[in-house]
């Protein structure tokens, strides 16, 4: 451990006790990654603050000694975003796991950073509300981190992402102030841009979160087509008649074959692809529009349909789709995650591309997709035993990445831009607009401390603020001092 | 070079401002309407050149909104900027430049049987003007503002430079969402030149059901019951009237549903008219020579003792107020709302202007001065009229 770090957690230890403050060995180990394991780096020093005056002491003591630091919730992302720095510190928001307060009639909840995602519709359910977004990771992801990825789920079609779900925060910005950033307050938006920056502007740690009313009636059914295109075809019909479902999933014929082999989903035999299609909202409403998407199915080919008849029957239809990603752990000894977005339009053709894709490098790609908005999620399988295997997998991975930008498309739509996918960041921006977004990183963290390397490929020199002062003295401003 | 021919050099359409054009009082010297996003960059650059400070003008339906700028060079216009430049109607998504009125967006895309769901009362509401103020109506419940609908924003810097974040997808995490940042900046961090929005299918039947309750509380008493009843509304708006508050709650979706859902709004009122036509105060502002905008979470129309003479309150927690009355008068009301809520005045006359601040208190003001900073080092771009004197 270097000088500043030791310093560092002598002073962590002064100000929040030795049990919240790791710098052995092993025990840091347990932090070297996130949810993407292939990379990987010992935190210098770990943190367990409890409240946002001890986040806020632990980031000026940061500052003071130019040490980087990042933040981490749970740990499950899937980009590198909670990488930590091998001469940084990392900053975990376990213990920062209360539900402050819950307001019904204002439907809204408040909770620290490190409460658990499904924890706050679990403390709402019975009045009648949940949180929306609904990550698939929703058992074990933190709020502080949906907020930081501007996480979404299957049912974000219809409901949106974290960012349209969070009203405020309290956050530690990079110099170590507490600040609230709300929404439709007076002034920028910067709660707007806050959410979704990855962590690279500073820590949350107190969210405000909208509470949405539980629908009244939720149907499902899936459908199973001889093919992706017809499936593709029936989604094109259901959004082109108006419907706005709550979710459309797709699976093709090799996840259905995994999901089979590790759940035992029983989805109807021979499919060449699976759609799910769940409509929520008030019973008449969706009685109605439910028939409409059934009759479209069958209208482009669905060889059959299952109606689920209630919750039971509904989670059966869900569980092949939720188990996809851990199933093809069962028919490939490896296997890369990649999330990429499409025009929805595109689905065809950019399916048939992947399949030439797979078929010229031979690598087998399952794909498994949030229909109704064009996210993919190919999964490449390969053979990490087989020298070279990996290395074409990343390949097929990333060509993947370039058939959604060549569409119209973006290299993310929930996972985030972390480490994994920066260096993909200049196909899809221009070096201007890359440089335009690091001006409000330049804005919020000058010293380039806060998560630094995440998201942009090249970092943007700060410069100098503004040799002549601008505006109000921020003492004048805080009424602390006058200038005559 | 002076500056008028190195503007007129680089774009089509350039002259002396007329004396009718100040913003606010503050005549600029030019005017300028570049006929594309290439010009309108061309332009922004040649005026970072002169060093002059510019003012984007959309349909002028709210350029007498917020302060009276520092000063005042040039005033670029966006109306050539006009172009629907990409309905994708199969992915539910539209392109236009800035200086195109939303209702011509909303007329292209009705052939498809789609929306934009943004409430737009004011007929020539410019793209990037309706994003430059984060302008909403009642439809904000269910749909949102500018910052959600908004998934692509092209911007020109202060610097002439084009810059892009977003794309035309709706489900997006790549890079930070300058869209949200962009959505209510006032016209002090850049030009919007070109957005792309998501759209929506357009309902089958619309229902509006009313009743009018005696004061407040009883008001708060049956927007709560329909908030949380799961009827969804679309909108759920209130209105001073003559007997107390009207509550008007609208509903829409499919013809087969609708009727039942508002027959339920209706028993959650105790009773309540159901029409097709919203009321005539719906999505209007109130009258006075002084809007105020107030925020508050919702339950705050329980003791919303404001909420008397021209006033509205929409469920989504805004509401506004006119007011007919001076200086002092309009300042105390103010100051009376700022106690409990954020209160900003949009408009005032002059003297009720200098009277009191108009934006109120604003948390995190040295945060946004410096992502001003970034954006606009040399304090060009609508200089003062914003919060703080940004
Ligand atoms: C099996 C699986 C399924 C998944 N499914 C989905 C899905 O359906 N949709 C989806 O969107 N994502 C999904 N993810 C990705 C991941 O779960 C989400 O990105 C989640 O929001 C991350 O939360 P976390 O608490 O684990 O954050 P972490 O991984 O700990 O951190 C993620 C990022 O947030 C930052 N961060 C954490 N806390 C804070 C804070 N308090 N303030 C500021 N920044 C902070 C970190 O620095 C990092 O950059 C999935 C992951 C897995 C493993
Ligand atoms: C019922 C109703 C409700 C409304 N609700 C709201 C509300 O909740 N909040 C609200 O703020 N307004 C609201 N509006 C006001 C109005 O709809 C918007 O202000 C209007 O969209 C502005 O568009 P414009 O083209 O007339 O812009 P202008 O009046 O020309 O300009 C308005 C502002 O935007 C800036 N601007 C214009 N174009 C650009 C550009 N291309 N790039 C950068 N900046 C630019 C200007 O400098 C100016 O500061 C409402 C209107 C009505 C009738």
């Amino acid at each position: 451990m270097g000088e500043a770090l030791t310093r560092l957690a002598e002073r962590f230890t002064a100000l929040l006790g030795a049990d919240s403050v790791i710098t052995d060995p092993v025990r840091l180990r347990t932090y070297e990654c996130d949810g993407l394991t292939s990379h990987r780096a010992t935190p210098g020093v770990v943190v367990l603050p409890g409240t946002a005056e001890q986040v806020a002491a632990v980031v000026r003591a940061c500052v003071a000694e130019g040490v980087p630091y990042v933040a981490r919730g749970s740990g499950t992302g899937l980009s590198g975003g909670a990488l930590p720095r091998t001469d940084g510190v990392l900053i975990v928001t376990s213990r920062m796991r209360r539900i402050l307060d819950i307001d019904i009639p204002n439907q809204r909840a408040v909770v620290e950073p490190g409460v658990i995602n499904l924890d706050v519709t679990r403390a709402v359910r019975d009045q009648g509300y949940h949180f929306a977004p609904d990550p698939s990771s929703q058992q074990v992801c933190s709020v502080g981190g949906n907020v930081a990825e501007n996480s979404g789920g299957a049912h974000c079609l219809k409901y949106g992402f974290t960012a349209h779900h969070v009203l405020a925060c309290e956050v530690v910005t990079p110099d170590g102030e507490i600040v609230e950033l709300t929404a439709g307050g007076p002034g920028y938006d910067l709660l707007g841009v806050f959410v979704g920056a990855e962590g690279t502007l500073g820590i949350t740690t107190r969210i405000t979160v909208r509470l949405t009313r539980l629908p009244e009636t939720v149907q499902t059914l899936l459908a199973a087509f001889d093919s992706i295109e017809s499936g593709g075809a029936a989604v094109s019909a259901i959004i082109g008649a108006g419907v706005v479902p709550a979710a459309v999933e797709m699976m093709d014929a090799l996840s259905i074959e995994a999901a089979e082999a590790a759940v035992r989903c029983g989805y109807p035999p021979g499919a060449g692809a699976v759609l799910i299609v769940e409509l929520d909202g008030p019973g008449s409403e969706v009685a109605h529009q439910f028939a409409e998407v059934e009759r479209l199915c069958r209208a482009a080919g669905a060889f059959e349909v299952r109606i689920a008849a209630g919750d039971a029957e509904r989670a059966l239809i869900w569980r092949g789709r939720r188990s996809a990603f851990a199933a093809v752990g069962r028919i490939s000894p490896a296997y890369l995650v990649q999330d990429g977005v499409i025009p929805r339009t595109s689905l065809p053709k950019v399916l048939a591309r992947i399949d030439a894709l797979s078929a010229e490098s031979g690598v087998r790609v399952a794909n498994v997709f949030h229909a109704g908005d064009g996210n993919l999620h190919p999964l490449v399988l390969f053979d990490d035993a087989e020298p070279g295997a990996t290395e074409r997998a990343e390949e097929v991975s990333g060509a993947i990445l370039d058939l959604c930008i060549e569409h119209g498309g973006s290299i993310t739509g929930e996972h985030g831009v972390g480490v994994d996918k920066s260096r993909y960041m200049p196909r899809m921006f221009t070096d201007t607009d890359l440089d335009t977004m690091q001006m409000v990183r330049c804005g919020f963290d000058p010293a380039g401390l806060c998560n630094p390397g995440k998201v942009f490929p090249t970092p943007r020199l700060c410069g100098e603020a503004p040799g002549v002062r601008k505006g109000v003295h921020p003492l004048v401003e805080q009424g602390k001092a006058d200038l005559f | 070079m002076k500056p008028i021919d190195a503007l007129a050099k680089v774009c089509s359409d350039v002259r002396p401002a007329y004396p009718e054009e100040g913003v606010l009082g503050v005549l600029p010297r030019f005017v300028a309407a570049p006929a594309g996003v290439a010009e309108a960059a061309e332009t922004m650059r040649a005026a970072a050149e002169h060093g002059l400070a510019v003012i984007a003008r959309g349909m002028e339906t709210r350029l007498d909104w917020g302060l009276p700028p520092q000063r005042c060079d040039l005033l670029l216009d966006t109306h050539r900027m006009d172009r629907i430049v990409e309905h994708a109607a199969g992915d539910l998504v539209v392109s236009a430049e800035a200086g195109t009125p939303i209702e011509k967006i909303n007329a292209e895309v009705a052939a498809h049987g789609q929306r934009l769901s943004l409430d737009c009362p004011i007929f020539a509401s410019s793209v990037g003007g309706t994003i430059a103020t984060a302008a909403a109506g009642p439809r904000r419940l269910l749909y949102g503002a500018p910052r959600d609908l908004v998934i692509g924003l092209t911007v020109v810097r202060a610097d002439g430079k084009i810059a892009r974040s977003g794309g035309k997808v709706v489900k997006n995490v790549a890079g930070y969402d300058l869209g949200r940042l962009f959505a209510g900046s006032w016209g002090t961090l850049g030009l919007i030149v070109e957005a792309t929005f998501r759209l929506h299918p357009v309902c089958e039947a619309t229902a509006y059901v009313s009743a009018v309750l005696p004061d407040a509380a009883a008001a708060h008493e049956a927007v709560q019951a329909v908030l949380h009843s799961p009827v969804v509304p679309a909108a759920v708006e209130c209105a001073a009237a003559p007997g107390g508050i009207e509550v008007c709650v609208m509903v829409e979706g499919v013809a087969a549903g609708v009727p039942a859902r508002a027959d339920r709004v209706s028993s959650l009122l105790g009773g309540a008219d159901v029409a097709e036509e919203p009321p005539e105060w719906w999505g209007r502002y109130p009258d006075g020579t002084t809007l105020v905008e107030i925020t508050a979470p919702p339950a705050a129309l329980a003791r919303a003792s404001w909420l008397t003479g021209a006033a509205t309150w929409s469920a989504s927690g805004h509401g506004l107020l006119g007011l007919e009355a001076g200086p002092e008068q309009v300042t105390e009301t103010v100051n009376e709302l700022r106690a409990a809520h954020t209160a900003v005045v949009r408009y005032a006359p002059e003297p009720v202007r200098d009277a009191l601040d108009v934006w109120g208190p604003v948390p995190a003001l040295s945060l946004m001065r410096r992502v001003k900073d970034q954006f606009d080092p040399d304090h060009r771009l609508s200089p003062g009229r914003f919060v703080g004197g940004i």
